[in-house]
């Protein structure tokens, strides 16, 4: 079966076509086939994962595209522990998001265009999951940032909508300028190709390439995960995304197209490994932005009323989690809070959309209240929170807990007292959004619902994993880390794995209980803070500085996007006028002197009297020619007959 | 069983063809010195197929006089139009082909 695994990805792509061309006459919309189809990738990625567990041989088969001398452009699948799950984590969370969809986007206007675009992501997702050399990765990578620019701006009715998606594609394009430069670097250091099996044996054997090149394309590829998975500075662009249907926004911005970065570097961790010298401990480039990422984006969740940006927020600041956890070498770490983060983050997604599907706004101010009205989102969305807060023992604790651990023993203490902090943040906001959305009084309009089964069913399907999927890399279980492993045929090579520490596990659990609780208490007991207080305290400073995100849009729009429209166009301009035209005007006159010394010698002269050479001489002959054709045919026959007589002549003469 | 006397009518024949395509002037009588040298190649094939005892050279023969049958039914349709649009069929007086 492992070697049919590119039907998982063929399937969706498949019905994106039925729907894009049959969707408007099918009786739902189009629905049902994209349903279909994820629903039979994910039975596929099911028995593709069962045959892993069982086998554990990893399938590396590719076809030759095209091929140009030494270089073989290739398209292939690579199945491993890997693949295995992100197929699994892809088709499930993509099929809950499906089924959520049909009632959630029920009666929109482009209800099938909608399906047809969730389609094309789930294939495009899946495809750059399989892939096995870098330049298919990419093209998938690419086709997941188109179908996110697709579905952002899915009512781009709405100018805010269609700026949010330009802006979620032009940051993710400046990263992907790296990932295009850094494939392009590893292409022609692994000796003309793009196969990854290859490429992170290369990089892990001692001496096979120089440091320094490994060092550049580790540093290029991490400028594309930046842009995909949010990382600071480039984050600004996933709280934007939101702009899209709430479904959308699970699925993409939260559990699987943002964590493509992620992916990336953990099935290139070789270069990274080499590149950031990660085994050392101390600091790394990596590690540095992921550590930042982690705090900076976690207490901007803080200050946003919008339920969806909080969410936004938090996902960039667990995206944040993952790539320190791979930074510091603990690669299964980072590879499990992927994978737990991708349910409960599509939970909580979910469960903000039902929410907003009841009260008609985002904006938590308008909600309240919500608990004796909707048991089922409330309890759901609960059951997200702690998991992503980190309580024993749902899904987020055990992750978290693991990428900790490595933080502190692979030598990177700072990146532990961040990712405490981060924890305490993330459940102190998670409460805040809580106890906002659900307690209190309700302060919105109209009489809000429990949302139909189509939604809450998913919602249900979801919290399953979200609180039991921890458990299989638990103390004593330990499976996860034994079918996810990186590992690299015929180099001795494995990331550090720490034995589960009681103590660090009890101290995180507690800081997670601690951020709960102040939140209860300045949430929920403190429901209107003195005003006049706050507004003279300093905190009203590092409120106002959250509540403009660090002024990095600004830095971004104005002074960035302000400097290259204003001085750097101008400055553009005028090297194009007088440099680049001075270039460009020389080289024309300088043809145009070629080309009149060709007109007049070679052209005129030589060719031209060649020419009427031929021509006067062939007019010549023909009026010597002409004579003969008198138009008589006796006179033709006369000839016939006489040269019939020369011939015969000759034949008996000289034979 | 010799066959010179024949081969000499048919050579005989063929050049009188020969001399009335050249030498005359009317189409119909070209045409006639046609069918001539076409019958001397006739008397040269079924020569040949008695002294050869092979029956191929009278099936040839045959085959000749189909299609000079034909040839002349083409031939004598030209010459008629000819006649038609130009009141005469000398032949040097027919110079359309003239380069």
């Amino acid at each position: 079966m492992a070697e049919k695994a590119w039907l998982i990805p063929l399937l969706p792509a498949l019905s994106f076509f039925v729907i894009l061309f049959f969707g408007k006459k099918m009786p739902k919309g189009g629905s049902e086939s994209g349903i279909i189809a994820v629903g039979t990738s994910f039975v596929l990625a099911v028995i593709v994962a069962a045959q892993w567990i069982k086998d554990e041989r990893i399938v590396d088969q590719h076809l030759t595209w095209w091929s140009n001398g030494k270089a073989h452009i290739t398209i292939g699948q690579h199945v491993d522990g890997l693949t295995a799950m992100m197929f699994l984590v892809v088709t499930f969370v993509s099929l809950m998001v499906h089924i959520y969809s049909t009632g959630y986007m029920h009666g929109d206007v482009r209800f099938t265009y909608f399906f047809a675009a969730l389609s094309l992501f789930t294939a495009a997702m899946l495809f750059m999951v399989m892939a096995d050399n870098l330049l298919q990765l990419m093209i998938g990578w690419e086709l997941v940032g188109l179908c996110s620019f697709m579905l952002i701006g899915h009512w781009f009715e709405e100018k805010n909508n269609s700026s949010a998606a330009l802006k979620a594609f032009f940051t993710t394009k400046f990263g992907d300028i790296g990932l295009m430069l850094g494939t392009i670097t590893l292409f022609f250091a692994a000796g003309q190709t793009f196969h990854i099996e290859t490429i992170n044996k290369l990089a892990l054997e001692h001496g096979a390439l120089s440091h320094g090149l490994v060092l550049t394309a580790a540093v290029l590829l991490f400028l594309g995960v930046m842009g995909k998975s949010a990382q600071v500075p480039l984050h600004i662009w996933l709280p934007d995304a939101m702009a899209g249907p709430t479904p959308v926004s699970a699925l993409i911005h939260a559990a699987t197209m943002v964590v493509a970065g992620v992916y990336l570097v953990a099935r290139v961790y070789g270069v990274f490994w080499s590149g950031f010298s990660i085994g050392n401990g101390g600091l790394n480039w990596m590690a540095f932005i992921a550590g930042l990422t982690m705090v900076l984006t976690a207490a901007l969740a803080f200050v946003q009323d919008d339920i969806k940006r909080v969410l936004a927020y938090s996902t960039v600041s667990q995206l944040g989690y993952m790539v320190a956890a791979l930074s510091v070498g603990a690669w299964t770490a980072g590879v499990f809070h992927l994978f737990t983060h991708a349910f409960f983050k599509a939970l909580l997604f979910l469960g903000s959309g039902s929410v907003i599907h009841a009260v008609h706004s985002n904006n938590m101010s308008e909600m309240g209240g919500l608990k004796k009205y909707m048991p089922q989102t409330y309890w759901t969305f609960v059951i997200g929170t702690l998991a992503l807060a980190g309580i024993f023992p749902l899904a987020g604790f055990w992750s978290k807990d693991e990428i900790l651990l490595g933080a502190t023993k692979n030598g990177y203490p700072y990146i532990f007292v961040l990712g405490l902090v981060g924890a305490f943040m993330t459940a102190c906001y998670m409460g805040r959004a809580v106890i906002l959305t659900f307690h209190g009084e309700y302060r919105g309009h109209g009489h809000p619902h429990e949302s139909p089964r189509s939604m809450t069913v998913p919602l249900l399907l979801l919290a399953v994993p979200s609180v039991l999927i921890g458990l299989i890399n638990a103390p004593g279980v330990l499976k996860f880390a034994h079918w996810v492993r990186f590992e690299v045929p015929g180099v001795e090579f494995e990331p550090p794995e720490h034995k589960f520490a009681v103590p660090l596990a009890a101290f995180s659990f507690a800081v997670a209980v601690a951020g709960l609780a102040v939140a209860y208490w300045v949430f929920y007991l403190k429901t209107a803070p003195n005003k006049g207080a706050f507004a003279r305290s300093p905190l009203r400073t590092v409120k106002h500085v959250l509540v403009e995100k660090y002024y990095l849009d600004w830095l971004f729009v104005t002074v960035v996007v302000g400097f290259i429209k204003g001085p750097l166009a101008r400055a553009a301009y005028w090297v194009n006028q007088n440099v680049i035209d001075g270039v460009v005007n020389a080289v024309g006159v300088g043809a145009k002197l070629v080309g009149r010394f060709t007109y007049d010698v070679i052209d005129q002269k030589g060719v031209d009297g060649i020419v009427n050479g031929i021509g006067v001489s062939a007019s010549e002959t023909g009026g010597v020619l002409r004579l003969v054709q008198s138009g008589r045919v006796q006179q033709y026959a006369l000839m016939l007959f006489a040269a019939v007589g020369l011939l015969a002549a000759a034949l008996i003469l000289f034979t | 069983m010799p066959i010179t006397e024949y081969l000499l009518l048919s050579a005989f024949l063929f050049c009188t063809g020969i001399y009335g395509v050249l030498a005359r002037r009317n189409g119909v009588l070209v045409l006639m010195s046609i069918e001539l040298m076409l019958n001397a190649v006739n008397i040269n094939l079924v020569a040949f197929s008695a002294r050869l005892n092979d029956a191929a050279g009278q099936v040839f023969a045959l085959f000749v006089i189909a299609i000079a049958a034909a040839e002349v039914g083409v031939g004598l349709a030209i010459v008629l139009l000819i006649y038609r649009n130009r009141v005469g069929v000398n032949l040097d007086e027919i110079d359309l082909m003239k380069g």
